[in-house]
């Protein structure tokens, strides 16, 4: 009881005791993007406040939460979810509110709240990267250049396995892009049953030859392998393998899917105050841009966007490798979160129908 | 049915050997010929090799050298279905998922035979046993005994010429098995079967065979029928094994008009029937029954030698007295007497004088 | 005799009825008895019983759509309570009114206060899609919702008028219900309440129940296939050499069960160890690898291996103990080898066979890892379904409801065996 008031008192007064007691958990994704936010976030966080960072991962951290908090069992402290998910556990007050004003401004003085990518901040949830699922192959098993998201779907002008993650989500979409859809009318089209159709229609013409993935560190290893010749995929995996590994791995960009990753603290967090702390040491204009050294996803605030500098090899510009950096995105959709926070449920079981016959 | 062939040879061994390994010989030179409706019986104590013998016949394991002939035919080649031996086994091996009917009419199945030809010969192989109302049980309904009859009748059902037996009697108690010694006996005898039975008890073998082969080490000791084998076994392995016997030791001194001239270990000197030795000097193992022992003075004849002995336990068994004597050094000495009205109760202690005739103390092989 | 014990009861010596002194010389070493048991009884009691307890009651109950649980506090609030009142006090298939919208706008005030209207518009969510997000909308706008209220939902968004989600909203103002099993065999109810099937390109669960049978039923039968020969090995070999062949079989159950998958992977995908072997031996073009991974023949390969000791175990506890002279004495007695292991051998072995085909059955009809690393999309089982509403989609209710079918599936056929080859000739080691 004593030691734990301490800990409050520690907490509350901002004052780094160095404890050996505290700690906080962190979830992620595992592989490329842990270590990425190891280097860039946790053990900077460590060296200045001296608490302790233990490091796990799931497929999909949002996936443990819901367990967790309704068992009363939450051992999470701080998890790394995707955009629908966090506004889902908010709506279902699975996440604690987070006070935006503890955010640290930019260098230049402009507040968190205007410095944040607009939608990046959440009540319940702080944006801190912008990821993209794009689709790579393996050059040295395709004949000719794939360059648009039209080729991913196309076995007859690229034959060989096709890797795609097992969700409908980003799948969906990218078989409307190939199809002609613009990015701008996609989630129109797909709100209706003909789109939906014609979403599956196109994902009908690959089904035989799709090599169906869940967790993010498996495209860069089927492409590896040759089990299949082009992939869906998170950018900044394919980028590691490709860069830090020499894979010869190329990314298309054509009919990427943009997306946020966000901080979030269960309810009944067994360290709040540290994780709250952990998310506005991580969350700051030079964090974000330490990150993007380590791994090709685009901070999330605007004033890091300058600091982004060279890979951790010395010699490779981050720049182009950015899901935001202009030429990539020409044809490009920003993932429409309420759409899938509604959709879900019916799309899912529309493809795991699809699936299983 | 067979009786008046019995001077043909029905099962032949012929030069037969077996080995397992390819280093040791379990049975070595095996010649044997068995007439038809013969009971024979393979006496010995295990790993003597009898088994092995049945399970060739049977077809179970494959001689390694030889010939086995059933009719005249070598059967070497034929396998075991095909052979139509009847078998009953040591632990009966009666099915246990079948009902009784179902266990003797599983031969019947195999051959083909009819339906209602197959319920009466069910029919009546079970009468034959005496287990009629049975035939609706499954085996582990029955005594031991019973599951017996049983393993018979469906070794039997068949009708086959030859049935080979495998210690079947060895897990009953003692009066049951005297009955079924008597009751299998009789069936073969009636049936006209040729059998071959294997044992390792002697009573069972003395009483229930026509001829007996005694094995031991791979080779058989002795054939012969029941009688000559106790009262004149041919070597001192099948003295020992046959009935009881009491051994002394010693030195052939000479051989003169049948009768051999035995010095003992212990200096006395004795008569004996010169069985298994042929001159002198040769270490010789003097073998006596018990019952041929004598120690009434009066009964001997003029002349025979007589040794010394002391009475060292008497016991009383009902019909006969056993008395252990120390006789030339040896404690072991038997004698077993009559329980007549004249017969004299022996006291421990008591020195007296024993002797026998001649012919009834066989020298044999050291 | 027993009308003297009828009559009149027996006593002990001292006088005392005979019962009541039996019962109190016992007494004592039942109460031992039972508190030896008594911590097996309390571990199965919570660990077994409660949770299949709970899974049942959640499959035919869910209160996203009654009650809301503050989280941490645990203080329970009714919600939607005024327009529960609206649907008792008018009949099914009544058109909403306007009274029907003000309750509807009352209780979404509530929802806002609360946070509820997430957890509220998902379990709608999960019989009418794309009805989260009105309810998350309307709750945030709940306080500036004015009469005429239908016309003011009806601005927020016109498909609150849409009958189907008044249906679906009735059924679900009663925490107990029975749609999460319709769900579960692809049916649903239409806006009048007749019970239909789903359309047809969303029907998954019955395909893949037929599918998990279809399979299990082919995996058992492959253990069997090929567990019988190795079982019927290593009970007749001596039994120095059978120990040394007993451990290979159970070395697969000391290794965890990921290495085993993965190593199906490594030999079975087409550029892995088996295809390789197969292209440089020339039997095979380099380009018609065999795809032996990610469909259904992956996971049969894999699942048979992983589940091939459950079928031998019992099979070899059953074969050891059977004496060769049955097999001799039906040779003897005319057999071919055949009819003699057929007719004498093979039914004494049945309660092995029984136990072994029902441990594997019930296993590989829960089996989940396994299919999903190597089954891709044709290979999945109802259990990848059932897990992935329990993380994924998060619908606990449905995930209960097909663990529950799925449960009733393998009790039947636990019945089933009973009554045709009886529990007591089971033999499972």
């Amino acid at each position: 009881m004593k030691l734990k008031s301490v800990l409050m008192a520690t907490a509350l007064s901002g004052v780094a005791l160095g404890a050996q007691a505290q700690e906080v958990t962190v979830m992620s994704w595992g592989g490329a993007y842990t270590k990425s936010q190891v280097e860039a976030y946790h053990k900077p966080f460590t060296a200045e406040t001296g608490i302790k960072i233990n490091s796990v991962d799931a497929d999909n951290p949002a996936t443990p939460i819901k367990a967790q908090v309704e068992a009363g069992n939450v051992s999470i402290d701080v998890a790394d979810v995707e955009f629908s998910d966090a506004v889902r556990l908010c709506d279902e007050g699975l996440i604690e509110p987070i006070d935006l004003s503890m955010l640290p401004a930019a260098p230049d003085g402009t507040p968190a709240t205007e410095d944040f990518i607009e939608g990046a901040l959440q009540d319940c949830a702080v944006g801190s990267i912008v990821w993209s699922t794009i689709y790579a192959y393996n050059s040295s098993n395709v004949d000719g250049t794939p360059t648009t998201i039209g080729d991913f779907f196309d076995t007859e002008k690229f034959p060989g396995k096709r890797g795609v993650r097992k969700s409908a989500k980003a799948t969906l979409e990218m078989a409307l892009m190939a199809d002609g859809v613009p990015a701008g009318e996609v989630y129109d089209v797909l709100d209706t049953p003909e789109g939906v159709d014609r979403a599956f229609a196109v994902l009908d013409r690959i089904k035989d030859d799709i090599v169906w993935w869940e967790a993010g560190a498996q495209p860069p290893q089927l492409l590896a392998d040759g089990e299949v010749v082009m992939a869906t995929a998170y950018n900044g995996r394919i980028f590691n393998a490709a860069v830090a590994e020499n894979q010869p791995l190329e990314v298309v960009w054509d009919g990427q899917i943009l997306d946020f990753d966000l901080f979030v603290v269960p309810k009944g967090a067994p360290n709040k105050d540290n994780a709250m702390k952990f998310i506005a040491f991580s969350t700051d204009t030079q964090r974000l841009a330490d990150q993007a050294s380590w791994i090709s996803y685009g901070p999330a605030r605007k004033s890091s966007g300058e600091l982004v500098g060279l890979f951790m090899d010395g010699k490779t510009q981050m720049g182009p490798h950015m899901p935001t950096a202009a030429a990539n995105l020409e044809n490009a959709l920003v993932n429409n979160f309420e759409f899938w926070v509604d959709k879900d449920a019916e799309l899912n079981e529309r493809f795991n129908a699809w699936l299983a016959n | 049915m067979a009786a008046s062939q019995t001077s043909d040879a029905f099962v032949e061994f012929d030069r037969v050997q077996k080995s397992y390994d390819g280093e040791t010989l379990v049975v070595k030179d095996l010649n044997l010929t068995m007439p038809r409706g013969e009971f024979l019986t393979m006496l010995g104590p295990s790993g003597s090799g009898k088994t092995t013998c049945l399970m060739m016949l049977a077809g179970f394991e494959t001689a390694t050298h030889g010939d086995i002939r059933l009719g005249g035919k070598s059967i070497n080649n034929i396998p075991p279905h095909k052979r139509g031996i009847g078998m009953v086994f040591q632990n009966y091996a009666l099915f246990p998922h079948m009902t009784i009917e179902e266990n003797l009419s599983f031969p019947l199945e195999v051959r083909s035979i009819g339906k209602s030809d197959r319920e009466a010969k069910v029919k009546r192989a079970l009468e034959m046993v005496e287990m009629g109302s049975f035939g609706k049980r499954r085996p582990a309904q029955l005594s031991g005994g019973q599951q017996q009859r049983v393993a018979l009748a469906r070794a039997l059902v068949f009708e086959p010429e030859l049935v080979l037996m495998d210690e079947p009697l060895g897990a009953l108690d003692k009066q049951l098995r005297e009955k079924m010694q008597f009751e299998i006996t009789h069936l073969a005898h009636s049936l006209g079967i040729t059998v071959v039975y294997v044992t390792h008890d002697q009573t069972e073998a003395l009483t229930m065979s026509d001829r007996v082969a005694v094995f031991d080490d791979g080779v058989i000791q002795q054939l012969d029928t029941p009688d000559k084998l106790y009262e004149e076994p041919m070597n001192s392995f099948v003295a020992q094994f046959i009935g009881e016997n009491n051994t002394l030791e010693g030195v052939v001194k000479e051989i003169k008009n049948g009768v051999a001239l035995v010095q003992l270990d212990e200096g006395e000197v004795i008569d004996c029937n010169p069985v298994n030795v042929s001159k002198a000097g040769e270490r010789t193992r003097v073998s006596i029954r018990p019952e041929r022992v004598e120690f009434n003075k009066a009964r001997l004849q003029e002349g025979a030698h007589t040794l010394k002995a002391e009475v060292l336990e008497f016991i009383y068994m009902g019909d006969i007295f056993r008395t252990r004597l120390r006789v030339a050094g040896n404690d072991e000495f038997v004698v077993k007497t009559r329980n007549a009205p004249d017969q004299k109760r022996l006291q421990p202690g008591e020195h007296i004088e024993i002797g026998w005739l001649p012919e009834d103390c066989r020298a044999l092989d050291a | 005799m027993s009308d003297a014990t009828a009559n009149q009861l027996l006593t002990t010596a001292d006088g005392k009825p005979l019962k009541s002194a039996l019962a109190r010389a016992e007494r004592r070493a039942r109460h031992r008895a039972f508190l030896l048991v008594l911590p097996l009884l309390a571990f199965i009691l919570i660990t077994f019983v409660t949770p299949i307890a709970q899974m049942l009651h959640q499959s035919v109950y869910n209160e996203g759509f009654t009650m809301h649980t503050e989280i941490g506090s645990g203080e329970r609030t009714p919600i939607m309570v005024n327009i529960k009142e609206w649907f008792d006090q008018n009949p099914a298939g009544t058109e909403p009114d306007e009274a029907a919208f003000a309750a509807l706008a009352e209780d979404m005030k509530t929802l806002r206060e609360l946070r509820a209207a997430g957890s509220a518009g998902t379990r709608i969510n999960y019989e009418r899609s794309g009805t989260r997000s009105m309810f998350t909308k309307a709750a945030r706008n709940a306080n500036k919702l004015e009469p005429p209220f239908k016309e003011a939902f009806i601005d927020l968004d016109e498909d609150w008028t849409d009958p189907a989600l008044w249906r679906v909203m009735r059924d679900a103002s009663s925490a107990y219900t029975m749609n999460f099993y319709l769900a579960a065999i692809d049916l649903t109810k239409s806006p009048d309440g007749d019970i239909t099937s789903v359309a047809q390109n969303r029907q998954v669960y019955v395909t893949l129940f037929q599918r998990t049978l279809f399979l299990s039923v082919l995996i058992t039968f492959l253990t069997f296939a090929l567990g019988y020969p190795v079982a019927h090995l290593l009970a007749t070999l001596p039994l120095r050499y059978s120990n040394l062949l007993m451990i290979l079989v159970l070395l697969p159950f000391w290794t965890s069960l990921l290495v085993r998958t993965t190593s199906w992977m490594v030999l079975l995908q087409s550029q892995g160890v088996i295809n390789d072997a197969l292209v440089g031996v020339g039997l095979l073009g380099d380009e018609n690898r065999l795809q032996m991974m990610y469909n259904q023949i992956g996971t049969v390969v894999a699942m048979t291996h992983i589940l091939l000791p459950f079928m031998v175990l019992p099979l070899y506890s059953v074969m050891r103990p059977i004496n060769p002279s049955y097999v001799r004495a039906a040779r003897s007695l005319g057999a071919t080898s055949w009819t003699a292991f057929w007719r004498i051998y093979f039914p004494q072995t049945i309660p092995g066979i029984g136990a072994g085909a029902l441990l594997v059955f019930i296993l590989s009809v829960g089996y989940y890892i396994t299919p999903a690393l190597v089954g891709g999309a044709s290979g999945q089982l109802i259990s990848n379904l059932i897990a992935f509403h329990m993380q994924n989609s998060l619908n606990w209710s449905l995930a209960a409801a097909l663990a529950a079918l799925l449960l009733g599936g393998v009790l039947i056929l636990y019945w089933l065996y009973d009554r045709l080859v009886g529990i007591d000739n089971l033999k499972l080691g």
